[in-house]
């Protein structure tokens, strides 16, 4: 599924709301989520996961193909952990049942 | 640190859009449903500048548990895993984020 499908069934689902209204609230959602990230902050989504920032430390590296040492800075990374409800699910025989993320 | 829940989403929501909160909750509610439906259904979901959401098959494997050394198999089964992309790799490595960076920041 892409961001468009995405939109396209959220907008038949809720038809009060037109294609743009629709693909502008993902977008607010989304923005709203890299920014919280961007800040460092978490975002916590009970049932479905968490997003968090790792820090990983610098440390010296190889290119892989020239065998080479270079060092690779310190940096952050975003990392999601699925929440149990949704881990439960992927595992699941059928696949789906269980209306919403939401407990 | 501070954490960004569904409340604080959801008032984006309702400032963004002019719908009214419980609207806008459901809203959430509905992004977070179709994104799960998907995945449990081993679809991976791709939001473009934000990141793809895989499933990927573990085959069966002897674990051991690390406190008593006894072995114990664990089952084949599926794992999400999420890719951020390129644009939210950016954005959380070029902010002021690391831990030791905060400390100037306002409480």
């Amino acid at each position: 599924m892409t961001k468009s499908e995405l939109i396209a069934e959220l907008a038949s689902e809720h038809p009060y709301l037109t294609l743009a209204d629709v693909d502008r609230m993902v977008g607010v959602l989304f923005d709203e989520m890299t920014d919280a990230l961007a800040r460092g902050e978490r975002v916590e989504l009970r049932g479905f996961g968490a997003f968090t920032v790792k820090h990983r430390r610098a440390r010296a590296g190889r290119n892989p193909r020239t065998g080479e040492m270079v060092s690779v800075e310190e940096k952050s990374v975003p990392f999601f952990k699925a929440g149990k409800e949704l881990r439960e699910r992927l595992n699941e025989p059928t696949g789906k049942s269980r209306n919403g993320a939401r407990p | 640190m501070n954490t960004l829940t569904r409340a604080h989403l959801t008032e984006k929501i309702y400032a963004a859009m002019g719908l009214s909160r419980n609207e806008s909750a459901v809203l959430l509610e509905s992004v977070l449903s179709r994104i799960s439906i998907a995945i449990a259904q081993g679809d991976s979901v791709k939001i473009s500048g934000f990141g793809t959401f895989s499933v990927r098959q573990k085959s069966r494997r002897i674990g051991r548990n690390p406190k008593t050394g006894k072995e114990v198999p664990i089952l084949p089964r599926k794992v999400l895993i999420f890719r951020p992309s390129q644009m939210l790799r950016d954005a959380v490595n070029d902010a002021p984020g690391g831990d030791a960076d905060r400390q100037g920041q306002a409480h």
